[in-house]
């Protein structure tokens, strides 16, 4: 069959045909079994692809099953990938191109694809049974189903063994290769050089592996059956230019990556070693795997035997001198809210990273959510507050990370800084920061006795002044029960309380002066309608509000990064646009907290299906809300 | 703020805070307070780098009143907390404090889990068998039938034992004190500090107000020295008034028993001698419960292994032994491109 690449694209209406020099972008979907190697296949044709400049956003769509029976709908595992030669913000909307490598896989994502995409077919896995468990009651590609789409039937089982059998390796290893011959083959579609997924299987296998050198050679096939099959002739291959950035060192990075270094950035700069105590809980999990291959960088790990214990062990390296950090997600999150407020009444500086997903209770573990905001700023037992940032993108968490550092030890409190499950696990292009490009913040530890009690406060900052057992001369007593505010000593007084209470909000309010003012990423800074976004939709909110102003509507994007307490101007911002539209993946949290603090009449657009938000609905959203009066 | 030299000897009462204690009068934990204030000014240690945490009951307050650092944390998480400390701080004397609610109720878990790992700390258990703080309703460690406000019939779920949840949980140092025994308080003290590793110490200790007199079944001066077996590494293990008693193991049953000398047949050879190492002998001891028993106190157990804290900064060390790692380098490390 003939690959028409021209028809292959991202934002092109269904159908349409576009002439080939507009392709900008191209949204890619690979999808297959759990045990596939989907997502290594993603991941090193993310790899490619940075590397010859284009700009990219993923989106590793995982099942929850770890091995699922092979075959059903709930064991399919996916990676989007959207890239091009304009600055990328979203995984895409709509795929383009769909690689099914069984029934599934197909079942479970061609509606998604665009009307007119592509989809790429492993004919050898179309065997009966299988086409039965993935739900078809009849083979899609003979009734119909697939009309609308033109579709590629390769044989790549069959490829795959073919190609394996000189280095005599299993079946079921030859199978295996399956991922890397397509790699092959997409790469070859779309002009990018195969040498880093070469240096990958080097790598990973060694040179003499049978395993390594089967998987070599199918992705040299793939790569050729692309060259010398049918697909040559009148088609050649998609090559798009390079996106023009900023100058730098540039590499991919995921938002769990990134979150990791910027705690260890922030400690150095902090001048503290850190110790993260963590336990295991999806997506959070490579936030704790990384740090503890981080030791040499001052970082000490401890897996917990729960979320409680990794909470309260942090607390107690934050009270030996060492910046305290743990890491979780939805129901961890939810059981650290009592020691969370241990460190707000003894002032101790923690950083909480809680990289959110579907609930409640267990919820969706593996698909994102930004449903913790709540929990986030109110979420404890009296008035207990504290400050709450929020990443937009996988880049952005190692700037969040080292923000919290900074807010943490410079007013003695507990910080929660919100992730998402899309941002930790989706990668994109990041110019590489340089460490001498943040101005230090290094701790000063108490040491003086003179005058001194653990509660005496910074008069600017109102911080209490952190002074570290081993320290001759400050031996001192901290507890969750109130302290008196001149001695720190217990005391049940009720005017102290009163004053206490009022001092722990007025050092965290602080904070707004200390922050950046709210600006517009967007648009102007009053007018018809503000689309207001925090956290990973960011993106689709970027570009669905950049396409509207593209056809002259008069929209802003306003992005929140710190959540709490919010920009001092923030209120006064809002109000200067006629309506305000809060995009959030929850049901309206955001949304309720600019109402209640602001009186603005603002509306949601609230999605919770556990995908990400997607630029037409936004879009369409901007529309109803423009149209109506 | 008082700052003492290094050099300067200190006396108990320097290691009394200048807070007003709280407890009830005639409350247990007076005396071990005191036993602890005189036993640190005798170990000669420094109140700088010595840390008392604790979580939440009667005892819990403890660290109020010690001249030390001290952090009153929350229910039943002291050993989580005094985890992170030792991690980030393993030179410091971290001891925690904690009841028989806090320690085997909702803190049960972390005691567990601080007592596998081995962390180097020493932990004291005030054992009352009662919930003081929260006005006297049962604990883990009442006996069946205790009548409290929650449980007015009687309790009827069956008792924790701590020595023996700690020696299953394979602590390397278990001990038991009474309150009021200032100084053999003050070894059992001494001994746990110097301990390398989880110490783990029981205090029997009555609550005048909510389970007066718990303990007197051994307590008592009239039955004291025919119900209490103080155990001493390489002693026979003697008790009673004329020291005539003793336990001898039957080696049918695999169970100790008490045997008088002189009686049945029994000779001094019969009874056992005290090997802190032996963990077999250590489960049947603390499995004496009176009064068919007497109440074994002393180092029950005492058996070192390397400690968490300890391996964890051997690991960091080794990992940091070719220099500090370089951020910019580890950023930069894999498929990087450059933009000009
Ligand atoms: C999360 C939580 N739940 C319940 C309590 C109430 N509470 C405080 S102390 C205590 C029991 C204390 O008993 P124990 O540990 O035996 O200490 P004691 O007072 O007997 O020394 C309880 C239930 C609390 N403080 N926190
Ligand atoms: S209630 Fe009991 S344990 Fe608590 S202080 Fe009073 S006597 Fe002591
Ligand atoms: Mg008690």
């Amino acid at each position: 069959m003939n690959l028409q690449a021209d028809d292959i694209r991202s934002g092109a209406p269904d159908g349409a045909p576009i002439p080939k020099s507009d392709l900008d972008a191209i949204v890619v979907r690979f999808a297959g079994d759990s045990g596939d190697g989907v997502q290594l296949l993603g991941s090193q044709f993310s790899q490619e692809t940075a590397l010859v400049g284009n700009s990219l956003a993923t989106f590793p769509d995982f099942p929850a099953e770890i091995r699922a029976p092979t075959g059903t709908t709930y064991g399919v595992s996916a990676f989007q990938i959207n890239f091009g030669s304009r600055p990328i913000k979203t995984a895409g909307d709509q795929p383009d191109v769909l690689v099914a490598l069984n029934p599934a896989a197909l079942m479970v994502n061609y509606k998604g694809l665009r009307k007119g995409g592509l989809v790429i077919l492993d004919a050898g896995a179309f065997k009966d049974k299988d086409i039965k468990r993935a739900g078809f009651a009849v083979d899609p590609r003979t009734d119909g189903t697939l009309k609308e789409f033109r579709v590629m039937e390769i044989d790549i089982s069959a490829q795959a063994l073919e190609v394996a059998k000189p280095f005599g390796v299993s079946q079921k290893e030859a199978l295996r290769t399956k991922n890397l011959w397509v790699l092959g083959l997409v790469s070859w579609m779309y002009d990018r050089e195969l040498k880093s997924t070469m240096e990958y299987i080097a790598r990973k296998f060694g040179a003499e592996d049978p395993i390594g050198k089967a998987n070599l050679a199918a992705l040299n096939a793939g790569h050729a059956y692309g060259e010398t099959h049918e697909l040559s002739g009148d088609v050649a291959p998609v090559s798009m230019p390079s996106v023009k950035v900023e100058p730098g060192t540039y590499r991919l990075v995921s938002g769990a990556e990134s979150l990791a270094w910027g705690l260890a950035a922030g400690a150095q700069l902090a001048g503290l070693e850190m110790v993260l105590a963590s336990y295991p809980i999806t997506p959070s999990s490579p936030i704790l795997h990384i740090l503890a291959r981080m030791k040499q960088y001052g970082v000490t790990t401890f897996q917990a035997e729960d979320e409680i214990a990794a909470c309260c062990a942090a607390i107690g390296a934050s009270y030996g001198g060492k910046l305290g950090v743990t890491a979780s997600s939805g129901p961890g999150i939810a059981l650290k809210t009592e020691a969370i407020g241990l460190a707000i009444g003894t002032e101790l500086p923690l950083v909480v990273v809680n990289t959110q997903r579907g609930g409640p209770s267990t919820g969706l573990p593996t698909k994102t959510e930004q449903s913790d905001l709540f929990i986030a700023v109110f979420g404890r037992n009296a008035d207990a507050p504290m400050p709450v940032i929020a990443s937009r993108s996988p880049c952005d968490c190692f700037e969040v990370a080292i923000e919290a550092v900074r807010l943490a030890t410079k007013y003695m409190t507990p910080v929660m800084l919100l992730s998402d499950g899309y941002i930790a696990n989706a990668a994109e292009p990041w110019r590489i920061p340089s460490m001498a490009d943040y101005a230090p913040f290094k701790v000063e530890f108490r040491k003086d006795p003179e005058g001194f009690h653990p509660f005496v406060r910074d008069e600017k900052t109102l911080a209490r002044a952190w002074a570290i057992p081993g320290t001759p001369g400050l031996m001192h007593r901290i507890g969750g029960i109130e302290r008196d505010y001149n001695s720190g000593n217990i005391s049940y007084d009720a005017a102290n309380h009163q004053k206490m209470t009022d001092t722990r909000a007025a050092k965290i309010n602080n904070i707004a002066d200390d922050i950046p003012e709210q600006s517009v990423e967007i648009g102007e800074a009053k007018g018809k309608l503000a689309v207001v976004g925090w956290g990973s939709t960011f993106g689709p909110i970027n570009r669905a509000v950049a396409n509207m102003r593209a056809k002259g509507h008069d929209v802003s994007h306003i992005h929140i990064r710190h959540i709490w307490p919010l920009p001092r101007n923030l209120g006064a911002l809002l109000k200067s646009y006629e309506k305000v539209l809060v995009a959030e993946m929850n049901n309206g949290q955001m949304l309720q907290l600019l109402r209640g603090q602001y009186l603005v009449d603002a509306k949601g657009l609230l999605k919770v299906s556990g995908q990400p938000l997607k630029i037409s609905e936004v879009e369409d959203a901007i529309r109803a809300q423009l149209a109506s009066a | 703020m008082n700052v003492q030299s290094p050099t300067e000897k200190l006396t108990a009462k320097d290691f009394a805070s200048d807070q007003e204690v709280r407890w009830c009068p005639g409350c247990g934990d007076y005396a071990i307070l005191k036993a602890m204030h005189k036993s640190l000014a005798d170990m000669g240690v420094r109140p700088e780098n010595t840390v008392f945490i604790s979580g939440i009951g009667c005892s819990s307050r403890f660290p109020y009143y010690m001249a030390t650092y001290g952090f009153h944390t929350i229910h039943g998480r002291a050993p989580a907390i005094a985890t992170g400390l030792k991690l980030s701080r393993p030179e410091l004397d971290v001891w925690m404090v904690t009841g028989d609610g806090d320690a085997l109720s909702i803190g049960g878990n972390h005691l567990f889990h601080a007592l596998r790992r081995n962390i180097d700390i020493n932990i004291l258990l005030f054992n009352n068998e009662i919930y003081g703080l929260t006005k006297g309703q049962y604990s883990p460690t009442s006996r069946v039938g205790q009548r409290s406000p929650s449980t007015p019939m009687g309790s009827v779920d069956s008792p924790a034992e701590p020595c023996v949840f700690a020696l299953g949980c394979n602590a390397r140092f278990v001990a038991r004190g009474i309150d009021v025994q200032a100084k053999e308080l003050g070894e059992l003290f001494s001994r746990a500090r110097a301990h390398k590793g989880a110490s783990f110490v029981e205090i029997i200790q009555n609550c005048i107000v909510y389970n007066d007199a718990a303990f007197a079944g051994f307590t008592e001066k009239a039955v004291a020295a025919d119900m209490q077996l103080h155990v001493k590494h390489g002693e026979k293990m003697l008790f009673g008034k004329e020291r005539n008693k003793g336990l001898k193991l039957n080696t049918q049953t695999f169970a100790l028993e008490v045997v008088t000398i002189g009686e049945n047949g029994a000779t001094e050879a019969d009874i056992l001698v005290h090997d802190e190492k032996n963990k077999v002998i250590a489960n049947l001891l603390v499995g004496l419960r009176p009064p068919r028993f007497p109440e074994v106190l002393g180092v029950i157990y005492c058996d070192p292994a390397p400690s968490y804290e300890a391996a964890v900064a051997a690991q960091d060390a080794a990992a940091r032994a070719k220099g500090p790692g370089d951020l910019d380098k580890l950023m930069r490390a894999g498929n990087t491109w450059q933009v000009s």
